[in-house]
């Protein structure tokens, strides 16, 4: 090739160069905000962004609500984003140096936010910080910080359809409380068209059996996945599913427990309180009761999942969003929130109201004095879903070779 | 008419005079022409292709600008953690090369046989109602990718329509979706060997067994492989009844009167013809499906089992969920680099080889001719050739 003309050389090079000083630009953009932010301490009248991951209406209605009341109440401009897309709308936020000043922020992207300095450790501020669950306090505690707020909760109970519960000749008294009774009846409920118990794919759900065993992943920040009390639980779901008295909701042609349930493919399934809405909405017809889930060989046993109201640290309005925050967890607002959409208030002191509200959820609410969080560290959602790819097949594999192949994974998340 | 056709030659004629003017104010001028251009592309390619380099090989989390002082230079430590096979995301990375591997070998040829076939049969002039045929056959191109895969996973749910259908001859159907088993294992497994052989249980090539790489495409993954077929051949049909209008009936006459059969005639005259954009059909079939994502994103997140799990969701995973920024753009450099050097493969491959003149059943001008038609865009082989020269 021959050498390029002078003149285009210089194009060449003005091209280049304005190319870097536009790189530059942006470079430098970035910067500004992300240092700007998380210095500023006192009040400021900067609107308030808040950015949710909806279930549906009944509850962007009920934030919305509980957020105008705010604004108009403290006179800083706020407002309500719902998300289509919470996690990755959180990431650009937080990448662009721009975030949402509060959000929904949920167990398994905590710990990596926390990490990276993007939140705000604003619990230890919060005045009813005693009030919240011990557990769910724990959730969102990050090197000996409690982070944020816990917003509200919600635990798996054991969800029974009356009429095919009737229709078997089980009456209240049979409602199980240890696992040899739960497979009894759950032998008593399968017919041809349906399986006497059902749950998703995932260990989300079939940990509430290694909880029973009083098992779990995680034991004081040990690595316990392949522990005898977790095989135990495990064999424990493979015999019933063997026996075809239980099944996965996948397997039966449902996207998940609910939706089996309210198909009428399973006569008990294991669910958290949201079964509750999906019924109202989606299977009106079915009649259902809740029960507190069988104690295992170590007592009694369940999951709780919850969300934080996450501040960034990159907000331009911190304090007002502490303020916001606080209003969005006080009794009142949790209540509200119950009634709307059917979570559980994370406070304690409101647990009795709501248990009087709701009699038919009761059994939810008392799984919380007893209830396991999922592990939560950075990586710790990578080995879970691990670990439910290789659930899918637990029919047919042996449940210490799953777990054992989870462990070191398990381990390396702790070590790094 | 003749004017036209005078401009039309000119360049090539006297392209050595105007290589010399570009000397002139002319250069300038096309360097103003081309500079928004430029800047745009700058702006929202190369400068954002530049930062994901860069990322990729940095420790940023995610928060603030990955140009800050507090972001270091990691060198290939996110490169060797995807590649080595080692923890789970290397695993993962392994098996979603897998996963893609059996998802471009089965859609890339069937899409490219299915719309050839489809493009020479609504390209008939036999055929009534042609238009009516190329509509239909067109149609799933232009529905949303989003769309189709929610028609899918209905189609192909436990219950679904797919599954009565097969009942009717007495086949009870997979629960496509759910189903996490290969293919190739189940077919293995009618022959007997339904576990892994004790030589192929180690980990092999990024961090998975042998055992595994010949699991082939999962249940599930099939029944988005027959999806990838479904959409995309109308597209690619689209473009060969292109190139098919531009083979004049002159030479499939002459072939006639050499006395060349119809298979013949298809098999030595027309598909030659149809090099170039056979090998467009082919790029772009490579490009997409080595890329592919909504469909995993809306359909399936990777289930049942990872088995769906391809390299451009893993990356998107890694760093919208996972806060592994580094990793994430690592892998899509990884996967840049594949669809690159598979395409360099095919172009070699189907490169024009020299054959003696005198075996040639068409004359090179109109082949010539027929390629710059029928592939724009995209140079075809012989012409590249020609400009080496």
């Amino acid at each position: 090739m021959k050498t390029a003309h002078p003149r285009k050389r210089l194009a060449v090079a003005i091209t280049a160069a304005s190319m870097l000083a536009l790189t530059a630009c942006g470079g430098s953009g970035f910067d500004e905000s992300a240092e700007e932010g998380g210095e500023q301490t006192q009040a400021t009248d900067a609107p308030v962004s808040v950015l949710i991951g909806s279930s549906g209406d009944a509850e962007t209605e009920a934030v919305n609500t509980a957020v105008d009341a705010w604004a108009s109440e403290s006179g800083v401009e706020a407002s309500v984003i719902v998300a289509s897309d919470l996690t990755q709308q959180l990431s650009q936020g937080f990448a662009s140096g721009e975030p949402a000043d509060v959000f929904y922020l949920s167990t398994d992207a905590f710990a990596g936010y926390a990490a990276n300095g993007s939140l705000e450790p604003y619990g230890e501020d919060l005045e009813n910080k005693d009030d919240y669950y011990p557990a769910l306090r724990e959730a969102f505690t990050y090197e000996d910080q409690l982070y944020c707020a816990p917003k509200d909760f919600s635990t798996l109970g054991l969800i029974i359809n009356t009429a095919m519960w009737e229709e078997a000749g089980l009456t209240e008294e049979d409602i199980p409380t240890n696992w040899d009774e739960l497979s009894a009846v759950a032998e008593q409920l399968t017919t041809d068209d349906v399986v006497g118990l059902g749950f998703s794919p995932e260990f989300q759900r079939l940990g509430v059996f290694t909880a029973q065993a009083g098992g779990g992943l995680v034991t004081d920040g040990e690595a316990t996945v392949a522990s005898p009390e977790n095989a135990e639980a495990l064999g424990y779901v493979k015999q019933m599913m063997t026996d075809g008295v239980a099944a996965y909701s996948s397997d039966l042609g449902a996207g998940w427990g609910g939706e089996a349930f309210g198909k009428g493919l399973a006569a008990m399934v294991i669910e958290g309180n949201w079964i509750a809405g999906a019924m109202t909405n989606d299977f009106p017809d079915i009649a259902y009761q809740v029960a507190e889930l069988p104690a295992g060989p170590s007592g009694q046993g369940t999951l709780q999942f919850t969300n934080c109201w996450g501040i960034a640290a990159d907000s331009d309005n911190v304090e007002g969003a502490k303020a916001l925050v606080e209003h969005l967890t006080s009794p009142e607002s949790q209540l509200a929130f119950a009634e709307a959409f059917g979570v559980m208030p994370s406070l304690q002191s409101v647990a009795s109201d709501w248990s009087e509200q709701y009699p038919d959820l009761a059994a939810f609410i008392a799984g919380g004095e007893y209830a396991q969080n999922l592990p939560a560290q950075q990586g710790a959602a990578d080995v879970l879903s691990e670990l439910n790819s290789q659930l899918e097949s637990l029919e047919s594999s042996e449940p210490q070779q799953i777990l054992e192949s989870v462990q070191p994974l398990m381990e390396s998340v702790l070590a790094g | 008419m003749t004017s036209h056709q005078a401009s039309q030659s000119k360049p090539a004629r006297s392209a050595p005079q105007r290589r010399g003017s570009i000397r002139g104010r002319q250069g300038l001028a096309g360097w103003l022409f081309i500079a928004p251009i430029i800047l745009i592309l700058g702006l929202f390619l190369v400068i954002p292709v530049l930062m994901a380099a860069w990322v990729s090989v940095s420790d940023w989390t995610g928060r603030g600008s990955p140009f800050s002082g507090s972001v270091n230079f990691v060198g290939t430590e996110n490169y060797s953690t995807i590649l080595g096979g080692e923890g789970l995301i290397g695993r993962d990375f392994g098996t979603s090369i897998r996963n893609n591997f059996y998802y471009v070998v089965l859609v890339v040829p069937l899409q490219t046989a299915l719309s050839l076939f489809l493009a020479v049969m609504v390209n008939r002039q036999i055929l009534k109602g042609r238009g009516f045929f190329r509509t239909a056959f067109y149609f799933p191109s232009v529905t949303s990718s989003v769309a189709i895969t929610v028609l899918w996973l209905f189609l192909f749910s436990a219950t679904g329509v797919v599954n009565k259908v097969l009942s009717f001859f007495a086949i009870e159907g997979p629960n496509w979706f759910q189903d996490p088993r290969g293919v190739l294992h189940i077919l293995l497994g009618v022959v007997g060997l339904d576990q892994a052989p004790d030589a192929l249980q180690d980990p092999a090539f990024l961090g998975i067994s042998g055992w595994e790489w010949l699991a082939g495409p999962s249940v599930a993954m099939t029944a988005f492989v027959l999806m990838a077929i479904f959409t995309t051949s109308g597209t690619f049909m689209l473009l060969f009844i292109a190139a098919l209008q531009n083979v004049s009936g002159e030479v499939q006459e002459a072939a006639m009167m050499d006395g060349a059969t119809g298979w013949q005639r298809f098999r030595r005259v027309t598909l030659p013809m149809l090099r170039p954009t056979l090998f467009t059909v082919l790029t772009l079939g490579l490009i997409g499906t080595w890329q592919v994502f909504d469909q995993i994103y809306t359909g399936t997140q990777g289930g049942p089992a990872k088995t769906t799990l391809t390299p451009a969701y893993l990356s998107f995973n890694s760093a919208f969920v996972d806060q592994q920024w580094g990793v994430g753009a690592a892998i899509a450099f990884v996967l840049f680099a594949i669809i690159v050097v598979l395409t360099l493969v095919q172009r070699w491959a189907l490169r024009e080889r020299d054959v003696p003149r005198r075996r040639r059943m068409v004359p090179a001008g109109v082949s010539g001719g027929s390629s710059a038609a029928a592939a724009p865009g995209i140079a075809a082989p012989k012409d590249e050739k020609r400009d080496t020269h």
